[in-house]
C-alpha cells in the first residue's frame, strides 16, 4: 500500500504528469478513450437493445431517423438501420468490435515484434540478417496492402465455413503481421545499444542467463519508445480494420464493427438515409482521433531531446 | 567601471558588463551566467577557461546573439565596439555577425551543410557581407583555402564537406568564420572535437591567421594547455561567474583565485617529479543548486563566514582582476606539498 | 554504392520469387488451373489438349516455370468472372488507376509539402497552428469515411459532381483516357481529393517535423553565426536539407496509393484496378489475384528501386561513397 502511494506521488510529481496537466489535448484525449473504452466495455449494459436477439427486432420499424428529425422515434434515439435494429445498440456492439480487433492486433503485432527485434539484435549475425531482410521486404509494401492480401488470401483459399468461423482470428492476424516491422526495428537497435554497454557484459561474466539479462536490463529500456509505437499503431490498426470491414473483407457479418456498418449503409445511401453510414462513421472518427491525439503528446511527453 | 587591466589606451573591442543570462523553467528561472564582466581589446587572444558548464559557451552565443530560447539575457549590457548589441533586432544583429563577429563551433562534421560545396558555402558568405561578383568570390574562395592549408584549393572547392579529414574541416571553418572579415571570432572549443595530433596545428593556423589580420579571438575551452600556448590574457570561469582575469603567464604561475590555484596545481608538471596532484574536492554545483555568497566556497580551503553571506566582486590585485575575498600570493606549486599555497 | 544497390535488387528478386510461388500455388491449386487457362466453357478436348500442354503429370518446379515463362509473356489465363483472358482485363483497368493515381500524387505533394515547409518555418502563426488540427483529423479520417461524405455532399445534396463511374472516356491508342472530357474531370475530382487527402495530411505533418528539425542543427545554427541571410538559410540551407529525406517517403507513399485506392475504388465504384482485385477476392476468381499479386509486388519491387536510385542521385554524401 505504501509503495503505491509513494508511486503514485512521484507520478504527480514527475514530468510526465505535469505535461499532461499542461496540455488539454492530452487530457481531453485520454478522458474520450476512457469514455470509448468504457461504452465499448459496457456495451451490453448499455445498449438499450441487443440487436442480435432477432426477436426483438420489429422491421416495420426499419430506416427511422434520428430521434430529433422527422418520423423519428425517442425510443431509437439516432434511429434505425435496414433491419430495425437501434443505430445505438448497433454502434456500441460495433464499437466493441472495433476495439477489440483493433487492440487484440496491436498486442500480437506487439508481442511478435518485440520478440523478433529481441532475437535479432541479442543474437545478431545469421538470424538478425534473415529477420531483418524479412523486414525490408515487408516494409517495401504498405501496411493495409499486406493486411488486405493475407485477409483476401485466406478467403480464397481456405473453404467457405471454414473462413466464416475463423475470420474474426485471420482479420486480427492479418493486421498485426502487417505490423510488426516496427516494433523489431526499434527493439532490435536499442537491444544492440544495450547489449554492448558495460553493465551487460559485467552481469555476463558472474553468469547471469541471457533470458533474463534481457529481461532485466534490456526491456526496461525498450518500454518507453514500444509504448508511444503501440498508442499510435492502436489508431492505425483501428482504421486499417475499418478499412478491410468495408471492402467486405474484415470481421465476419455476424459481428459487425464500425467498418461493416458504414458500408452496410453506404449501400442505402441514395435513398436518403444518412445516419445509418454517417454515426458510425463520426464515432470511429473519434475515436481514432483521440487515440492519435494522445499518442502524439505521449510521444513528445517521452521525448528526452525535446525536454 | 572596472579598468581593462592591460595597459592599452585604445578602447576596448568588446566590452562586457554585468551580463545575466537566465533560462526559465518550471521550477523557477536557473541563472548560467551572473554578472560576468569582462573586455577584449583589438586583436588580442582572450582565453575562456572553465569545467563543463561553468558557462563559456553561453557567453559566447550570448555575444553572438544566438542563445538557445529560451535562454536570455535578462541584464547587463554588451558593446562591440562602442555600440550596445545587446538589445539588437534580429536584422541588425544578422548583419554583424560573419561581418564584425565571427564564430568558429566545435564539431566541424556537423558545422558544415553537407549537401552544399565548401566553395558555395564560402562564395555565399562572402557575397553575403561584401560586394563582390560570383567570379571574384570564387578567386577568394580558393585563395583562402590555401591560407589554412588545404592542398591543391583550386580542385578542392568543389568538394563536399564529407569528402575532407576532420582537420581539414575544421581549417574550412576557419576560414569560413574570417572570410567576412570580422574584427572578433568566438571559437567555442575548437579543437575538441579533433585528434590530438591536429589540435596543435589548427589552432596555430587560428593563432597566425588573427594576429596577421589583427582579428581578436575569444577562445573558449576547458583544456589549459590550450590557453597557455595560445592566449594572451585569460578569464577563469567558474559556475557562471568569473572568478579571475588576468595576463596569462600570471593566471598560468601565479593564480590568485583559490579555484585557479586548484586548476593550475591539478596539471601534472613536465619539468619535475611530484609526488601527488592537487585535486579540489567536490564539484562545481549544478544550474539548480547554486551556494550563496562565493560559489566556490563549499570547496574552499580558505572560506570564512564572508564567502558564504556574500558575493565577491572583482577587484585589481596587481596585473590581475579577481572575484575573492581572500586571493592567494606565490606561485601555485603542484605536488610534493599537495596543500594549496 | 554498387554493393547497395546489388543487395536491393537481391531484395527485389526474393520478392518477386517468393511472390510468384504464391502465386503459381495459388493457380495451380486453388480451383482448377486447366480451366484457369481455357475458361469454364471450353469443350472436352481443348480441356485435355490444355492439361497435355501444361504437362500436369510433371514434376511441380517444372510446372513452376512454365507458369513464370507463361507469366512473363503476360498470359495468365481466363478470369472466372468476366470469361476474358486476365491480361485484357488487367490492361483494359490499368489506365484508370494510374489517372486517379497520378492526380492524386500530384495534388498530395502540391499541396502538402509547401503548407508542411510553411508550417515549419512558422511554427507559431494562426495558420499553421490550424493546419495542425486540420492534418490531425486528416489521418484520423479513414478515407472511405471521407469519400462517402464527399458523395453525400456533392452529389445527393448539391447534385453537382457524379458519384461513380469515370465519365466520358476516349481511347488513344490502347489508352482509354478521362483526361480529354469535362464529364472525365467532373468524375475524378472526388475520387482524386480522396485518394490524396490521407496522403496529403502525411506530408505536410512530414515535412512539417523534418524542416523544424533541420532548422534546430549546427549547420544551421553555423549559418546563423555566419550572418547568412533568413531567406538562404531558410530555403537554400534548409528545404533542401528537409527534402531529402522526404523523397524517399514520397515515393513509398506514392506507391502505396496504388494500394489506397482499392478502398476509393470501392467507394466510387471506379473501374480500376482496385476495384477489380475487390471483385476478384469476393467472387473468387483465382486467375485474376493471381496475376495481381505479381503485378503488385512488381510494382512495388520497382518503386522501391527507383527511390533508392533517387537518392543516390540527391544525396551527395552517398554518391562518394566508393
Amino acid at each position: 500500500m505504501n509503495t503505491m502511494m509513494l508511486t503514485l506521488r512521484r507520478w504527480r510529481q514527475s514530468d510526465l504528469a505535469w505535461s499532461l496537466g499542461r496540455s488539454p489535448e492530452a487530457w481531453l484525449s485520454a478522458l474520450v478513450l476512457l469514455a470509448y473504452i468504457g461504452m465499448a466495455l459496457l456495451a451490453p449494459v448499455l445498449a438499450p437493445q441487443n440487436p442480435f436477439d432477432l426477436s426483438t427486432l420489429d422491421l416495420m420499424d426499419a430506416r427511422l431517423p434520428p430521434a430529433w428529425s422527422e418520423g423519428g422515434q425517442l425510443k431509437y434515439l439516432l434511429g434505425t438501420d435496414g433491419q430495425g435494429r437501434d443505430m445505438v445498440s448497433v454502434m456500441l456492439y460495433g464499437l466493441r468490435m472495433s476495439l477489440l480487433v483493433g487492440i487484440a492486433s496491436t498486442l500480437l503485432s506487439l508481442v511478435v515484434g518485440v520478440t523478433l527485434g529481441l532475437i535479432a539484435g541479442y543474437a545478431g549475425g545469421r538470424l538478425d540478417n534473415v529477420i531483418m531482410r524479412a523486414a525490408d521486404v515487408q516494409l517495401s509494401f504498405p501496411a493495409i496492402l499486406v493486411a488486405l492480401l493475407i485477409d483476401g488470401l485466406s478467403r480464397t483459399v481456405l473453404p467457405r465455413a471454414v473462413h466464416e468461423q475463423l475470420s474474426l482470428l485471420i482479420v486480427v492476424i492479418a493486421i498485426a503481421l502487417a505490423n510488426w516491422v516496427q516494433y523489431a526495428r526499434t527493439v532490435r537497435s536499442v537491444t544492440m545499444i544495450e547489449k554492448d554497454k558495460d553493465y551487460v557484459n559485467a552481469v555476463r561474466l558472474i553468469g547471469m542467463g541471457r533470458a533474463r539479462i534481457l529481461f532485466r536490463h534490456v526491456l526496461p529500456n525498450i518500454l518507453s519508445p514500444v509504448l508511444v509505437i503501440a498508442t499510435l499503431s492502436i489508431g492505425l490498426a483501428v482504421l486499417t480494420e475499418a478499412t478491410l470491414s468495408f471492402l467486405g473483407l474484415g470481421v465476419p457479418a455476424t459481428s459487425p464493427s464500425l467498418g461493416t456498418l458504414i458500408r452496410l449503409g453506404n449501400e442505402v445511401l441514395f435513398s436518403g438515409e444518412w445516419w445509418i453510414t454517417v454515426l458510425p462513421g463520426l464515432l470511429l472518427i473519434g475515436l481514432v482521433l483521440s487515440v492519435n491525439l494522445f499518442g502524439d503528446w505521449l510521444r513528445d511527453a517521452l521525448n528526452p531531446r525535446l525536454k | 567601471m572596472t579598468t581593462s587591466n592591460i595597459a592599452s589606451p585604445a578602447a576596448p573591442l568588446l566590452s562586457v558588463r554585468h551580463l545575466r543570462v537566465q533560462i526559465p523553467t518550471r521550477h523557477g528561472p536557473l541563472t548560467a551566467l551572473d554578472d560576468v564582466s569582462f573586455d577584449i581589446a583589438r586583436g588580442e587572444i582572450l582565453g575562456f577557461v572553465g569545467e563543463s558548464g561553468a558557462g563559456k559557451s553561453i557567453t559566447g552565443m550570448a555575444v553572438l546573439g544566438l542563445l538557445d530560447p529560451p535562454a536570455h539575457v535578462t541584464a547587463g549590457e554588451i558593446i562591440f565596439d562602442g555600440q550596445p548589441i545587446h538589445g539588437l533586432p534580429a536584422a541588425q544583429m544578422r548583419r554583424l555577425r560573419g561581418r564584425r563577429i565571427g564564430a568558429i563551433f566545435q564539431d566541424p562534421l556537423l558545422s558544415l551543410n553537407p549537401l552544399l560545396t565548401v566553395g558555395d558555402q564560402l562564395t555565399e558568405t562572402m557575397r553575403t557581407h561584401l560586394p563582390m561578383s560570383r567570379d571574384e568570390a570564387r578567386e577568394r574562395a580558393i585563395e583562402w583555402l590555401r591560407q589554412v592549408g588545404i592542398p591543391s584549393p583550386a580542385e578542392r572547392v568543389d568538394a563536399y564537406p564529407h569528402q575532407f579529414s576532420g582537420g581539414m574541416r575544421q581549417r574550412i571553418v576557419i576560414a569560413l568564420a574570417l572570410c567576412a572579415e570580422p574584427d572578433l571570432v568566438i571559437a567555442d572549443e575548437p579543437t575538441t572535437a579533433l585528434d590530438v595530433s591536429v589540435q596543435a596545428q589548427v589552432l596555430e593556423l587560428l593563432r597566425t591567421q588573427c594576429r596577421e589580420r589583427g582579428t581578436a579571438v575569444l577562445l573558449v575551452t576547458h583544456d589549459m594547455g590550450v590557453i597557455s600556448e595560445n592566449a594572451d590574457r585569460v578569464a577563469v570561469m567558474y559556475a557562471g561567474h568569473i572568478a579571475e582575469t588576468g595576463p596569462v603567464d600570471q593566471i598560468v604561475n601565479q593564480p590568485r583565485h583559490p579555484y585557479t590555484r586548484g586548476l593550475m596545481g591539478s596539471i601534472p608538471p613536465v619539468d619535475h617529479d611530484t609526488l601527488w596532484l592537487q585535486q579540489i574536492d567536490g564539484a562545481m554545483p549544478r544550474l539548480s543548486a547554486r551556494p550563496t555568497g562565493c560559489p566556490f566556497h563549499p570547496r574552499c580551503k580558505h572560506a570564512t563566514e564572508q564567502c558564504v553571506t556574500t558575493r565577491p566582486m572583482p577587484h585589481p590585485e596587481g596585473v590581475a582582476l579577481v572575484a575573492c575575498w581572500h586571493p592567494q600570493q606565490g606561485m601555485a606549486t603542484a605536488g610534493v606539498t599537495g596543500v594549496a599555497a | 554504392m554498387l554493393r547497395f544497390l546489388l543487395g536491393r535488387l537481391a531484395n527485389g528478386a526474393i520478392v518477386m520469387v517468393l511472390v510468384s510461388m504464391l502465386s503459381f500455388a495459388l493457380f495451380n491449386f486453388i480451383g482448377d488451373p486447366v480451366s484457369n487457362l481455357v475458361g469454364e466453357n471450353a469443350t472436352v478436348n481443348e480441356r485435355e489438349a490444355m492439361r497435355q500442354s501444361l504437362g500436369l503429370d510433371q514434376p511441380l518446379p517444372l510446372q513452376y516455370l512454365k507458369f513464370v515463362g507463361r507469366a512473363v509473356q503476360g498470359e495468365f489465363g481466363v478470369s472466372y468472372r468476366n470469361i476474358e483472358p486476365v491480361s485484357r482485363v488487367i490492361a483494359s483497368r490499368l489506365p484508370a488507376t494510374l489517372e486517379l493515381s497520378l492526380i492524386a500524387a500530384l495534388l498530395a505533394l502540391g499541396v502538402g509539402i509547401p503548407m508542411g515547409v510553411y508550417a515549419g518555418l512558422h511554427p507559431r502563426s494562426l495558420l499553421t497552428r490550424s493546419l495542425q488540427v486540420i492534418s490531425l483529423v486528416g489521418i484520423s479520417v479513414p478515407s472511405f469515411v471521407t469519400g462517402i461524405m464527399l458523395i453525400l455532399l456533392f452529389s445527393i445534396y448539391l447534385n453537382w459532381l457524379p458519384s461513380f463511374g469515370r465519365g466520358e472516356t476516349v481511347m488513344l491508342g490502347v489508352w482509354s483516357t478521362g483526361f480529354l472530357t469535362v464529364t472525365g474531370w467532373k468524375s475524378l475530382l472526388m475520387p482524386a481529393v480522396t485518394l490524396a487527402l490521407f496522403q496529403l495530411t502525411l506530408f505536410m505533418r512530414l515535412t512539417r517535423t523534418q524542416m523544424m528539425e533541420v532548422l534546430r542543427s549546427e549547420y544551421i545554427k553555423f549559418a546563423r553565426a555566419r550572418g547568412l541571410r533568413e531567406r538562404s538559410i531558410n530555403y537554400r540551407h534548409a528545404l533542401r536539407n528537409t527534402l531529402i529525406p522526404i523523397i524517399t517517403v514520397a515515393g513509398l507513399q506514392l506507391g502505396s496509393m496504388i494500394a489506397f485506392s482499392i478502398i476509393t475504388e470501392t467507394v466510387f465504384q471506379w473501374p480500376g484496378l482496385g476495384l477489380l482485385i475487390i471483385q476478384a477476392i469476393n467472387f473468387g476468381d483465382v486467375p485474376v489475384i493471381a496475376a495481381y499479386l505479381l503485378l503488385i509486388a512488381l510494382l512495388f519491387v520497382l518503386i522501391n528501386m527507383v527511390v533508392d536510385l533517387l537518392y543516390f542521385a540527391v544525396d551527395p554524401r552517398l554518391r562518394a561513397q566508393r
